[in-house]
């Protein structure tokens, strides 16, 4: 008896605990978008749901990586996610994500220009799952009342005199980007000795890192607490803006080019709301108030001819010319093998 | 009967978000990422770094259990001896529990910083700059400051539970206050010491928050490096095993705390 009343119990708790999640009373359903942090001007969001009456769940992340396990893991089915380039290949090779139905998104085929696309194919061949959304480069910036000599080169992140003022990114492939990079090699590569390579001087560098971060670099940088940090271009803008002791430099060693690109899950639940969410946001006016907002370069032309700021829409830093650097790359999806032995290394720098 | 359908709910949920957790967690760490049986991620623990990562867990959380202890003792004496404006005191210690763990350790981040608070103030009227931010002594501090209020309480709870009547007897017979303390006070506190000493050290040692944010990610605690298997590396298996290795000293622990507090006084807060 006692056990039959607790097995009730327990059903009717369990059912009425869920049963709170399936249904919500919004007419045209919902989408569950899984974005980076900090990477859209919410206000869009509004004008999105207010516009079609679809119900957005906002989500966010801080790096590719910790994204990855969320959605293989399946506890939240996502519609929309937005990774990188490499992580994009990885998904893909991992059967994820859907294929788009380009006829949907009109204001994508549009608006986005075509050497985005173009760029996209690295990772993504045929432009089948993705919608460029963000871009740009890594690069050193620094800030010129503490760094006299000009900056040319990742070398610097090695320089005794700025011991303890030099900001490093934490995420694994941003960091053995710079050692990589340092040593001559691809940012790409999977031989073992040209990563080991980069792993020593990592951790010969350890000793001058401040710390080792994400999106702190920007507000450390902005209150003078470090001379030299790794950045993503899109937060230069921003950081200038706020201190302009601030300098953004691509080092002629060559770094990383990144797209960030909106992908819709294989099986998510709300394709079609996904698909209209992802053509809203490729509206030139929707990107252009992503873009002042974020400050990330948007690879939609039509938003960026709508840039009132002559000094912004020429912008050496949002906008690079790519033809004058060389080893600019893209990172690509290293396989499961090269993956994992690249995170033991990352390992041994971290704990050394 | 009437008993049991009231535990119903809890035991509900020990099932469903402690048992069946744990049960995972095991599943994991005996098996790769094929499923088959490995003890390989037990075994992992002896790598250098998970080895030395372990290490130096082990070595802060005991160093800021030890400091908690040696901090809250003298004071939990005061405010159990202390008649007038008692809760006040204890509600001081408890009001700062009660704002958001991450919002307490990053207030420490501006407050330690090269350009933060103290060096601001320290360089007004000038003296040299504090640089422990990013190194181990930053993480005990912030152990220290998040931890110390759950040993406070089960101190405080011991001693107010001393009869009076002892001590007085202890005096009437001839002894000091040093000679009262040793031979009276602390034996009877005890229990409080041990659930102390557990309920800081057992955080502490498994902590990663306070060792990203307070340590810049330089230095690797044993939680870190499963944080990291579970959220970036997405190697489960070996998290769990970790975590698995992790337990037995928190298992160690609690058996050491259960030999001394018997009667389970010093955890009831």
């Amino acid at each position: 008896m006692k056990k039959w009343i607790s097995l009730v119990l327990c059903i009717t708790l369990f059912t009425t605990l869920f049963a709170g999640c399936g249904s919500t009373d919004t007419p045209n359903g919902e989408v569950y978008v899984f974005n980076w942090g900090e990477y859209i001007d919410e206000e869009t969001i509004k004008m999105f749901e207010k516009e079609t009456g679809i119900d957005v769940i906002y989500e966010e992340f801080q790096t590719n990586e910790e994204m990855y396990p969320k959605v293989e893991a399946g506890a939240t089915t996502y519609d929309i996610v937005c990774p990188s380039d490499y992580m994009i290949a990885k998904m893909v090779d991992n059967n994820m994500l859907a294929e788009l139905n380009w006829d949907n998104l009109p204001n994508a085929k549009q608006h986005i220009g075509a050497q985005y696309y173009e760029k996209s194919e690295e990772f993504d061949p045929g432009n089948k799952y993705s919608v460029p959304y963000c871009w740009g480069t890594v690069g050193i910036l620094y800030n010129t009342s503490m760094v006299k000599e000009p900056v040319t080169s990742w070398s610097i992140l090695w320089d005794e005199d700025y011991k303890d003022n030099i900001l490093m990114q934490s995420s694994v492939r941003d960091l053995f980007m710079v050692g990589l990079k340092l040593n001559g090699y691809s940012m790409n590569s999977t031989d073992k000795e040209e990563l080991d390579a980069a792993k020593q001087s990592l951790i010969e560098q350890k000793p001058l890192v401040q710390a080792y971060v994400i999106d702190q670099v920007r507000d450390k940088m902005i209150g003078g607490e470090a001379a030299l940090g790794v950045i993503y271009s899109g937060e230069a803008i921003y950081t200038q803006r706020e201190n302009p002791d601030l300098e953004y430099v691509v080092p002629e060693e060559g770094s990383n080019v990144w797209i960030d690109s909106w992908c819709i899950l294989k099986d998510a639940p709300n394709k079609e709301n996904a698909e209209k969410f992802i053509d809203f946001m490729c509206r030139p006016e929707i990107a252009l108030m992503n873009f002042e907002y974020i400050t990330y370069s948007t690879p939609n032309d039509s938003a960026r001819e709508l840039i009132e700021d002559e000094d912004i829409r020429n912008s050496k830093i949002a906008f690079p010319d790519l033809s004058e650097y060389n080893d600019m790359e893209t990172f690509s999806y290293l396989g499961d093998e090269a993956d994992e032995y690249l995170n033991n290394l990352y390992k041994e720098v971290m704990s050394n | 009967m009437n008993k049991k359908l009231l535990s119903a709910p809890y035991l509900l949920w020990a099932a469903a978000f402690i048992i069946i957790p744990l049960l995972m967690v095991l599943y994991y760490g005996f098996t790769d990422k094929t499923g088959a049986f490995t003890l390989e991620n037990i075994a992992a623990i002896a790598t250098a770094e998970h080895g030395k990562a372990l290490w130096l867990s082990l070595l802060l959380s005991l160093t800021s259990t030890l400091i908690c202890l040696l901090l809250a003792y003298p004071l939990a004496m005061i405010l159990a001896k202390s008649n007038k404006g008692k809760s006040f005191l204890v509600l001081l210690f408890v009001l700062p529990m009660w704002m958001n763990f991450l919002l307490r350790t990053l207030a420490w981040l501006t407050l330690l910083e090269k350009t933060g608070v103290i060096n601001n103030i320290l360089k007004l009227i000038g003296l040299p700059a504090l640089n422990i931010i990013n190194t181990p002594a930053a993480i005990i501090l912030g152990m220290v400051y998040n931890f110390l209020p759950f040993m406070i309480l089960p101190l405080y709870n011991a001693l107010t539970k001393i009869d009076s009547n002892v001590i007085n007897g202890a005096r009437d017979l001839g002894a000091d206050g040093f000679q009262t303390f040793l031979k009276i006070i602390f034996p009877l506190s005890i229990p409080g010491v041990i659930s102390g000493i557990t309920m800081v050290f057992v955080p502490a040692l498994t902590t990663f928050v306070i060792s990203t944010i307070l340590g810049g990610n330089k230095i690797l605690l044993i939680g870190n490096v499963i944080e990291m298997e579970f959220t970036t590396t997405g190697n489960w298996n070996l998290g769990s095993g970790l975590s698995i290795v992790l337990m037995i000293f928190i298992v160690l622990n609690m058996v050491l705390s259960a030999i001394f507090d018997k009667e389970g006084e010093g955890t009831a807060l």
